[in-house]
């Protein structure tokens, strides 16, 4: 297969999801019960003997259990952690286990909003409910419980996968040792939930939106999920690498005098737009926006963070960039000062990145060696307990 | 890890001051070797600041809890009185802000040990009276490219803590590793205190 050369041969390479069934009753935050339900996982490298080298990796908003790798039928479809995970990489596959999970309410495989229902056989549309982030920690501590892992090494995450892994500290003190905390909030702020809204609005005001019903109508809410992703576009990139990338770069000599695309932005926008609703359930973005905005762990503590990580356990590192103004460093330093009020091991980074919150995702050394550096010590503290 | 471990001379003095497991902050703590020295010494539980992205990758891969902040802006991530020690090593004389730095060490800490470069030593007496700025051990650096933009005396620290109500524990005045007991101002090339507020 001549495609497999172009492919990168330091990854974790060929990779398969797989699927995992639970008929027992999940009991939602919201008071919603999902009867049954799968998750769509994938994983990479081997579980050790003592089952200590587990490593979860939390998604964010818009990826998935796809977290490295490459599909047989699907080349193209690199995981979207790939720089981070696998043989050699930051998170060395040769030395931990490494778990990716989509997660419910998802549109990747696991039970979501366009799954079918079991009580009806018809997709679930409109009556799926809305999930929280601990809707997520508690499935996935159930799917852990199933994979015999009673404790991970480490539980990682950027921005949405981040508030997981916070969630993880707090719902499951005793199954974390370490929790890699990346470009994350301790809740929105009132600007980013604005944000949320309008991108909620636009899917839910789109005529092919059929109140949440659009499968039985044989259509999906195109347009709206293409703005909801051009407006969530806007916030992950940083002004200056908008600039940078695009400038006020015209497709055509002059301007046109219309409204079709004149800057390059807009081409760009419409692209990523289209891309996206080609692919993703505007049902799924509605309830993920909805998690985000609902993700709050100092709201039953009396609004401190400080008494909401009292319960944790784990040893915490925590990053943020420089450019990012959709959960800028000052936020990331909220939860390294609650950190730090409950005495927990907490290191901080703050990586000089001119990408804004995207930058999480991209390669950059300095940031790349810092998890590298952590992952290595988990691995010398793994091989020294496991010494007789 | 033993390379680590050669402690400066100043950190034995430190490392006496400090009971078992207490809870340290070390600003401008570098690569994290004091603080590891501390954690297999006397079992601390350390923090360092830092701001250098080398010395962070360095302090995660010596196991050390490192913070990546800015000492000149302050230390407002962490909450008063919450820190036993509040150490700087070798670094007030490269602080632009040294009023400010040593006022939020007593405020985040019980007590504060500073350790510095005597400018009085003769030797840099010697340097400056033969019409040169002192290059040495202590004082690496040329005039140019040196990031001390505020060296002191013995005598200029003490005068310092005397005028804004600090109380000093303890001083040790080193020359080579061995501590100096006579005329330290002149013989001493490295001080190291411990000092605390006045009680009102």
């Amino acid at each position: 297969m001549n495609v497999e050369l172009a492919l990168p041969e330091n990854g974790v390479g060929l990779v398969a999801p797989k699927v995992a069934h639970f008929a027992e009753p999940l009991k939602l935050r919201s008071g919603a019960v999902l009867s049954d339900y799968r998750l769509m996982y994938e994983t990479y490298g081997e579980l050790n003997a003592e089952r200590s080298n587990a490593v979860l990796v939390c998604h964010a908003l818009n990826a998935s259990h796809h977290v490295a790798g490459w599909y047989a039928d699907d080349p193209k479809n690199v995981g979207w952690w790939d720089n981070m995970v696998g043989p050699g990489k930051p998170l060395d596959t040769d030395r931990f286990f490494v778990l990716g999970v989509n997660n419910i309410g998802g549109c990747h495989g696991s039970t979501g909003p366009a799954s079918n229902d079991t009580a009806t056989g018809k997709p679930y549309g409109a009556s799926f409910p809305v999930i929280t982030v601990e809707d997520w920690v508690a499935a996935q501590a159930r799917f852990a419980d199933r994979l015999g892992i009673d404790r991970f090494c480490a539980v990682m995450g950027g921005s949405l996968g981040a508030m997981q892994a916070l969630q993880w500290t707090i719902d499951q003190p005793q199954r974390v040792a370490h929790a890699i905390v990346i470009a994350a909030a301790p809740k929105l702020s009132t600007q980013n939930i604005a944000f949320n809204e309008v991108a909620r609005q636009a899917i839910i005001s789109d005529p092919d939106f059929h109140g949440g019903d659009y499968y039985a109508f044989a259509t999906v809410p195109r347009r709206g999920l293409r703005i909801a992703r051009m407006i969530g576009h806007i916030t992950y990139l940083s002004d200056d690498a908008m600039m940078e990338r695009f400038g006020r770069v015209l497709r055509a000599d002059d301007f046109r005098f219309h409204f079709d695309v004149d800057f390059e932005v807009e081409s760009y926008l419409r692209y990523q737009g289209e891309k996206f609703a080609e692919v993703f359930d505007a049902n799924t973005y509605l309830r993920i926006t909805r998690a985000l905005d609902y993700f709050d762990p100092a709201k039953q503590h009396g609004g401190s963070l400080t008494r909401a990580l009292a319960s944790t356990q784990a040893s915490f590192l925590v990053i943020s960039f420089t450019s990012d103004w959709r959960f800028a460093p000052a936020r990331s330093r909220e939860i390294v000062k609650a950190l730090l009020d409950n005495k927990r091991n907490v290191s901080y980074a703050e990586i000089d990145a001119p990408h804004g919150h995207d930058a999480f995702l991209l390669d950059n050394a300095h940031y790349h060696e810092v998890v590298r550096e952590y992952f290595n010590r988990l691995a010398r503290e793994l091989a020294a307990r496991a010494e007789p | 890890m033993n390379a680590s471990l050669q402690a400066r001379s100043d950190f034995t003095v430190i490392a006496r001051w400090i009971p078992q497991r207490a809870r340290v902050l070390d600003l401008g703590c570098g690569d994290g070797s004091l603080l590891q020295f501390l954690a297999h010494t006397r079992a601390v539980q350390g923090y360092g600041v830092e701001i250098s992205p080398e010395n962070i990758v360095a302090c995660v891969r010596n196991g050390v809890n490192v913070i990546q902040n800015d000492l000149e802006t302050g230390l407002a991530e962490i909450e008063t009185d919450s820190f036993d020690f509040v150490i700087l090593s070798q670094t007030l004389q490269a602080m632009r802000h040294t009023e400010a730095i040593v006022d939020e060490m007593l405020r985040v800490g019980r007590q504060a040990i500073v350790t510095f470069p005597n400018f009085g030593y003769w030797r840099n007496r010697l340097a400056v009276a033969c019409g040169h700025m002192p290059v040495s051990d202590n004082l690496p650096y040329e005039w140019y490219d040196t990031p001390n933009v505020h060296l002191c005396t013995i005598d200029d620290f003490e005068r310092f803590c005397a005028r804004r109500k600090i109380r000093i524990c303890e001083r040790v005045v080193l020359n080579d590793g061995a501590e100096v007991a006579v005329a330290p101002n002149l013989f001493g090339q490295l001080a190291v205190y411990r000092f605390e507020r006045l009680s009102v």
